[in-house]
């Protein structure tokens, strides 16, 4: 791995962590680390009060734990696909340069 | 990045319908196209789609401190374009919008705009403008960032357009605050990690990216660099 890949991999754990140490103790109770998506229709309901979304989702998950196990599930596929694809490679990377 | 569902006016939603389901037919006419021409690209294809699958369900801690994900689609936009990108997307905003209730089947046509077209195809144009000039990897940095951020900025614009209270510049500030600086950092990231995976395909596999057109083909197989 190069120096460049490393510093590249610290400064994503830098960005990530940074937020979590800056709000340290601050939950959601107080207003952070909601998602961007609800407040941008919190901001929509607070701009114009009557106005009513017209469509509801056709099914949500029942809750908070399977919403979760359902982006751990999408997470998963992905993450499966990408590390077929390197493994793959990778080993037949080794494999053509041995010979 | 999602509008909720029912959260645009019918009018809005069935314009960015519109324009979107356009987009979406010509991206699968090239992506079939693509797939009979050069079969042996279809790992790639697999690769930028699972990208966006795994990014978009990361939900990541902004110094704003509000959260929100990457999309992934930096990746596919540099190297298939913005039509097939669009494509990969809709499966992603499908998943989410039927089992997740993130975005919706209403506010479909509008987060493919955002985040299936108009981010890749900002991302594609930097891509185009800095290759060459700068190192590849850092072309791509650019071009996911610019993809990620772009995504926010339009989706903006499009709620801006849809409630502009009390006027539309007034609106796309508001709105803006919320996504678009929520997002910089956010950006960043996801820029570091496409370059990242950019350049182990180029380590492992610079034969599949030769053949996208995206890198001269002089490099032979196996050949790191």
């Amino acid at each position: 791995m190069e120096l460049k890949h490393v510093l590249m991999i610290i400064g994503i754990i830098i960005l990530t962590i940074a937020p979590l140490v800056m709000y340290s103790g601050l939950t959601e109770e107080d207003g952070y680390f909601g998602g961007a998506d609800g407040a941008a229709s919190d901001l929509i309901m607070e701009l114009s009060p009557e106005y009513e979304p017209w469509f509801e989702p056709f099914w949500e998950p029942p809750s908070g734990e399977i919403e979760s196990l359902l982006f751990a599930l999408q997470a998963a596929i992905g993450a499966i696909i990408i590390g077929y694809f390197f493994g793959y490679n990778k080993a037949k990377y080794d494999f053509e340069s041995k010979n | 990045m999602h509008i909720m569902e029912g959260f645009l006016p019918p009018m809005w939603a069935a314009i960015w319908f519109l324009i979107s389901g356009i987009v979406v037919i010509y991206g699968i006419i090239q992506l079939n196209k693509l797939i009979s021409e050069k079969p042996e690209i279809k790992p790639t294809l697999a690769l930028a789609g699972a990208f966006m699958f795994v990014l978009s369900s990361l939900k990541l801690p902004s110094v704003t401190g509000s959260c929100s994900h990457p999309t992934g689609s930096g990746l596919g936009a540099v190297m298939f374009g913005p039509a097939i990108t669009a494509v990969l997307a809709t499966i992603v905003l499908l998943f989410q919008a039927v089992l997740l209730a993130h975005g919706g089947l209403t506010t479909l046509g509008a987060n493919i705009f955002s985040m299936g077209i108009m981010g890749p195809l900002i991302g594609y144009i930097v891509f185009k403008l800095l290759k060459g000039k700068i190192n590849i990897t850092w072309a791509v940095v650019l071009a996911a960032i610019f993809a990620n951020w772009g995504t926010y900025v339009v989706t903006s614009i499009q709620l801006a357009l849809a409630y502009p209270i009390p006027d539309f510049g007034t609106a796309l500030s508001n709105f803006g605050t919320v996504f678009a600086i929520t997002q910089i950092p956010l950006a960043i990231m996801e820029g570091l990690l496409t370059g990242l995976i950019w350049d182990y395909i180029m380590k492992l596999r610079p034969d599949l990216l030769s053949k996208l057109g995206i890198i001269d083909g002089k490099l032979n197989n196996g050949g790191a660099q």
